[in-house]
């Protein structure tokens, strides 16, 4: 029963593929998980909004939309109807044909990272067996809209949004790459598959997981803090800041178009958190082993959720860093101890598991994080700049 | 260490956001349709014309002077004189507004026309939600429209309206003793008296509570 419920969808997906011509099938079977795809994620954003909105709002004691429907709830409609409804407005210099497509690849990139993602068990899209390095490399094409964009408004504004954007993300990509190599150490393999079958074991009723280990945890961190700098969130979000350059890259986009970027933004953020709870969250599987009764994907949403909520949680609370800030804190700290946390991973692959391995690879850690912070810490001192030809 | 900064504000967000389910106090908004803040005594936004009594139009204290049209910064008051004359408050034949306009989305809430007004005739309203599908014709109030009682005046602005009411009987006291003085001299002549200063028809000219 559990496990009929468990796989209720596959179970679905091969009842709809009987009607199928046998010829047909590859192609149906993948277009049935592409639109349950296009269903599920774009709804999650629906939600995400609401809740976000919801949540910034008591964290500043405030109601947060409650018009809209009981509590609100229809809120993300009326946001969708006006978004459809208003003009769009392309400038007259912009180039309009990259300037159309930037929200398109958006949104496409985006779209592409959860082919990877196993959200249940047996449920993904495609078992690339070079999974993980597929989803960095589609991440990457989100650079690519965003250039786009920021070019082709001829806007000072969006330029150096984006501007911005591309210094910050390829900074973040580097750290955020080395924080999934540890999981690749360890589990051997780059299919994301695989990586959830080698954390759905449990010792008594404790998941292995690997953010309980100590590379696990760290990883899970610097993972988590560049995803939030690589879709653009807060603290992390200069590239739009809106109080300096109003909404960045997508500063002349309006109407669908500007929603797409929306949805797009949200989108790769919910695609990195899957991609977090697959590297260091076990995935699909559940926390404790007496409760794997629970579907698979149920369990692979609560985790998404409350990453997401985690994400509303530090937007309300942290202000947005400098640009020196941010630079400094990507390759002075995260990147680093990216690198050191490689070199523990290591350690705790060829040391016998002991409570001696865990004080190892923790101070190996340890040290270097006081240190570094120590750096971070320090007061930088300005000298007044002297213009040689400005003057 | 580094991190307790971030620590301690996620605590404080985490209060905040749990707290504001729990105590009403923490939550500052008033949500507007249902609930609305108590207007404070000398809230203004946009003029209305005082009638004495029950008539509308009988009672109007205004005589069309006009004074309010030409001070009128953003010119939104629009004025016609009548032709012929009714009493007004104490019985003197007066003009009144044939038409008295106001285009409220002109107004800018100066108060400048009831600082000059010599008649306490136009006065500061407190209602602000006056929404409307036709923005030129639904926003250009008429006199019916801006006509509104003494007894409206009173309840919106109690202090400010009775202190009018008491200048205002003072006035009138003041013009029935001349009345009188001039009705006893004329006395003394065979000519009738000048009629008391009690207008004719429903309006009752000291307003009620005055006197």
């Amino acid at each position: 029963m559990t496990l009929t419920l468990d796989q209720i969808f596959v179970i679905a997906k091969h009842w709809l593929l009987g009607y199928v011509p046998s010829g047909a099938r590859p192609i149906a079977s993948a277009v049935i998980s592409v639109v349950a795809i296009l269903i599920v994620f774009p709804l999650l954003f629906a939600i995400t909004t609401l809740l976000e909105r919801k949540g910034l709002g008591r964290i500043q004691n405030r109601y947060g939309p409650n018009r809209a429907g009981p509590w609100g709830l229809f809120q993300p409609v009326a946001d969708a109807v006006k978004s459809l409804t208003k003009e769009d407005i392309v400038p007259v210099t912009a180039d309009h044909a990259v300037h159309f497509l930037a929200p398109l690849v958006l949104v496409t990139a985006a779209l592409l990272a959860y082919a990877v993602l196993p959200v249940g068990r047996n449920m993904v899209l495609i078992d690339l067996n070079a999974g993980v390095l597929f989803f960095f490399a589609v991440g990457s094409v989100v650079e690519l809209s965003v250039f786009m964009a920021g070019w082709s408004s001829r806007s000072k504004y969006s330029l150096l949004g984006a501007m911005r954007a591309i210094a910050q993300m390829i900074s973040y990509e580097v750290p955020l790459v080395l924080a999934s190599v540890v999981v690749i150490m360890q589990s051997g393999s780059l299919s994301t598959v695989a990586i959830v079958d080698r954390q759905a074991g449990y010792t008594g009723i404790f998941p292995h997981w690997y953010v309980f280990t100590p590379w696990g945890i760290v990883g899970f961190i610097l993972f988590m803090i560049a995803a939030t700098a690589e879709s653009n969130r807060s603290p992390f979000d200069l590239p739009e800041g809106e109080s300096e350059i109003i909404a960045g890259y997508y500063i002349e986009y309006s109407g669908f178009k500007f929603a797409l970027f929306f949805l797009g933004e949200y989108l790769g953020m919910f695609a990195t958190s899957g991609m977090a709870i697959t590297l260091f969250l076990g995935g699909w599987s559940a926390p404790l082993s007496f409760l794997t009764f629970i579907p698979s994907y149920v369990w692979f949403f609560l985790k998404l959720l409350a990453l997401i909520g985690g994400f509303i949680w530090i937007r309300g609370t942290l202000p947005r860093l400098r640009m020196d800030q941010l630079m400094n804190f990507a390759w002075e700290f995260i990147l680093p101890m990216a690198l050191l946390n490689m070199l523990v991973a290591g350690v705790w692959r060829y040391m016998p598991p002991s409570i001696l391995r865990w004080l190892v690879c923790a101070a190996i850690v340890a040290v270097p994080w006081l240190l570094l912070t120590r750096n971070l810490k320090r007061k930088k001192r300005f000298e007044i700049r002297t213009y040689t030809f400005a003057e | 260490m580094v991190g307790n900064g971030i620590l301690k504000g996620l605590a404080e967000t985490a209060r905040n956001f749990f707290g504001s389910y729990v105590s009403k106090d923490r939550l500052t908004t008033i949500q507007y349709p249902e609930e609305r803040i108590e207007q404070i005594e000398s809230t203004r936004d946009f003029p209305f014309l005082v009638y004495d009594g029950a008539d509308w139009h009988a009672g109007m204290r205004c005589v069309a002077c006009q004074i309010c049209e030409k001070e009128c910064p953003p010119k939104c008051i629009y004025i016609e004189k009548s032709k012929d004359k009714k009493p007004d408050a104490v019985g003197k034949p007066q003009a009144y507004p044939a038409v008295f306009n106001i285009d409220i989305s002109v107004c800018m809430s100066c108060q400048i026309c009831v600082e000059v007004c010599p008649f306490d005739a136009i006065k500061m309203d407190v209602v602000f939600d006056l929404p409307t599908d036709d923005r030129f014709g639904g926003l250009l109030l008429n006199k019916q429209q801006l006509a509104k009682s003494n007894d409206y005046y009173h309840q919106i602005h109690p202090t400010e309206a009775a202190a009018v009411d008491s200048a205002l009987a003072e006035e009138r006291a003041k013009a029935d003793a001349k009345a009188k003085a001039a009705a006893e001299a004329k006395a003394s002549a065979p000519a009738p008296g000048v009629p008391k200063p009690t207008p004719p028809g429903p309006p009752n000219p000291a307003g009620g509570e005055t006197k």
